[in-house]
């Protein structure tokens, strides 16, 4: 078939020109960000030699070391917490009939859609008068907060769509709720379970707005708001804050390259935050 | 824990007559009992979220009608911040450069998505892991980095002019992002770069889902490509666009941290939006209230917008 074989060539070269256009700025920062510090470097230009300096300037220029430490404290507690809380409340949604359990579900369908915009004023200002603020303890309770609509939901979808046979079972050999979800369900969510972790570990490492406001110290803050100061005292020396971007970078492209499965399904089954 | 207390006060109290007679109902419906054990499962994240987003959104409500420093006392202003929101030509700016940043965050990636699922449909294809771990790059960077990245592009000597450049429109060729008339339509670009690959992954994968049958159908009824998509491939896809539609769109009301690295608003005020201005409203020039009110008409905007994608795309109802 004529026609089918020219729309193969178009497709591939529509996949082809994407894959190009999403890759070409990554190549820019790697080229510029191994010119010689200070460099006047233009475009796409490979460097005449390597030079690994700039990550080492911007590395102490910035403390990443500090910075990269806040964001892994934060990150990790914000999946441990989140991850667990959903749990409980997405299982007593779908298999507990609760009162008010409809009003309770919408209230958290609608946080999907709340912009950070909408709470940050008044929680910089609550959180000061309880010595929240320059606090992890801060930022991660608001964050699992944040993320709280879409881990539950996420949760209630999964165990809906467990077999009703398998709880209805366990109920006959008179298991408590907490035997059921603990020895019966929780045994088979491993792969819900940790394409929620990953989304909630990525968004949680890339809040920036959040962290800006409710860490005024900067020597508190994560990386990516770290590195938002950072790009406004070093606008001129492009190999170097192409250096701390790409630091920045990094750790997420591991997570993400190691789970890209997980991560991948997660944002298909429209597991895309709000 | 509290549900370790649920467990061993079963066997306490199972001597009274009152919970011999809770136990037969609970016999005759197992999940009679469990009615309130289940709000205790719920509690903790509701609480959470109540404390830390319900009740600050409330309190983001309250002190929009209040003229307030942060530090002396308020004044009671009324509506009268909203009023400024929608008359005063800063404010105002910011959420028209809102609604202009839909079409680059979600038209164009949207109708990028669609035509290559138009072009994919007919195929299945294996392999497609390769470019899907690409598309999907764009989503998982911090977006500071995609904004510090793309302000480089965009430089007088950046990676966009050495293009032009080579495909012989040099004349074309400026620093992007200062430019008064379209480091907007710079701004917006970005956005598209972030979340072209998005939809264009999300629709392929929806259009695996269309019923194979559908497509021997039309091309047995001589539909061409043109045709095929609008009859089978569209059609098919009514729950993922309307996906992408939600997500894009609140992508560009609520952007912040692009605009916040790449322009900061500039320049002049050519690329605020109205989180940089609640930003810097309430953080720098000290105007909570009106800093409140641009907050919920944000919030009100992407509620409306939300209601709408949904009654306008009702699929498989």
């Amino acid at each position: 078939m004529k026609s089918s074989r020219l729309e193969s060539a178009a497709s591939y070269l529509v996949l082809v020109v994407g894959a190009l256009s999403t890759l070409l700025p990554f190549v820019s920062i790697v080229l510029a960000s191994l010119q010689p510090s200070n460099a006047l470097v233009s475009g796409l230009h490979v460097p005449h030699s390597l030079n690994f300096d700039n990550f080492r300037q911007a590395w102490t220029a910035a403390t990443f070391g500090a910075l990269l430490k806040s964001s892994v404290v934060i990150s990790v507690t914000v999946v441990l917490l989140s991850v667990a809380m959903a749990t409980l409340a997405g299982y007593a949604l779908a298999t507990m009939r609760i009162p008010a359990g409809g009003l309770l579900f919408g209230m958290f369908l609608v946080g999907l859609t709340l912009p950070v915009e909408l709470i940050v004023i008044p929680l910089y200002f609550d959180l000061r008068s309880f010595h929240l603020t320059d606090n992890y303890l801060g930022v991660i309770l608001v964050e699992c907060a944040l993320f709280m609509p879409f881990g539950v939901f996420w949760m209630r979808n999964h165990f809906q769509s467990m077999p009703r046979e398998l709880i209805e079972a366990a109920e006959m050999d008179s298991a408590s709720p907490r035997a059921i979800l603990f020895r019966v369900l929780l045994p088979l969510a491993g792969p819900s379970l940790s394409s929620l972790a990953v989304l909630i570990f990525l968004w949680s490492w890339n809040q920036l707005l959040l962290v800006l406001i409710l860490m005024q110290d900067p020597s508190k803050r994560t990386a990516p708001a770290g590195l938002g100061f950072f790009v406004n005292q070093n606008t001129s020396n492009i190999p170097v804050l192409c250096a701390a971007t790409l630091i920045v970078m990094l750790p997420v492209l591991v997570v993400y390259l190691v789970f890209q499965r997980k991560f991948i399904s997660g944002m298909l089954q429209g597991g895309i935050r709000g | 824990m509290s549900l370790d207390f649920i467990q061993t006060r079963r066997p306490a109290s199972a001597t009274s007559p009152l919970a011999d007679a809770r136990r037969r109902r609970q016999r005759a419906d197992p999940r009679g009992r469990r009615k309130w054990t289940g709000l205790l499962y719920i509690a903790p994240a509701f609480l959470v979220y109540v404390l830390f987003v319900v009740l600050p959104g409330l309190h983001t409500v309250y002190l929009s009608m209040f003229n307030w420093d942060g530090i002396t006392p308020a004044t009671w202003a009324g509506l009268g911040n909203y009023r400024a929101v929608v008359s005063d030509p800063l404010l105002r700016g910011a959420i028209e450069h809102a609604l202009v940043l839909i079409v680059f965050f979600a038209v164009l990636p949207i109708t990028l998505g669609l035509l290559l699922a138009a072009l994919l449909a007919r195929h299945r294809r294996r392999g497609m892991t390769f470019f899907r771990v690409i598309f999907f790059l764009p989503q998982i960077v911090p977006l500071v980095a995609v904004g510090i990245t793309w302000r480089w592009m965009y430089t007088e000597d950046g990676a966009v002019n050495q293009i032009l450049r080579f495909f012989g429109l040099a004349r074309t060729t400026r620093a992007w992002l200062g430019d008064f008339h379209l480091a907007l339509l710079a701004v917006g670009l970005i956005g598209t770069w972030t979340l072209a690959g998005l939809c264009m992954m999300l629709f392929l994968s929806g259009v695996q889902k269309i019923d194979p049958a559908l497509y021997e159908a039309a091309r047995i009824d001589g539909a061409g490509t043109v045709r095929e998509f609008w009859a089978v491939t569209l059609p098919g896809l009514l729950s993922e666009i309307r996906v992408a539609l939600t997500v894009t769109i609140i992508a560009a009301l609520a952007s912040f941290d692009i605009v916040y690295v790449s322009t900061n608003g500039a320049p002049g005020n050519q690329t605020t939006v109205p989180g940089l201005l609640v930003y810097r409203l309430a953080f720098t020039d000290e105007r909570i209230g009106l800093a409140a009110a641009l907050g919920v008409v944000l919030t009100g905007l992407i509620l409306v917008v939300v209601a709408a994608i949904s009654v306008g795309i009702r699929s498989e109802a």
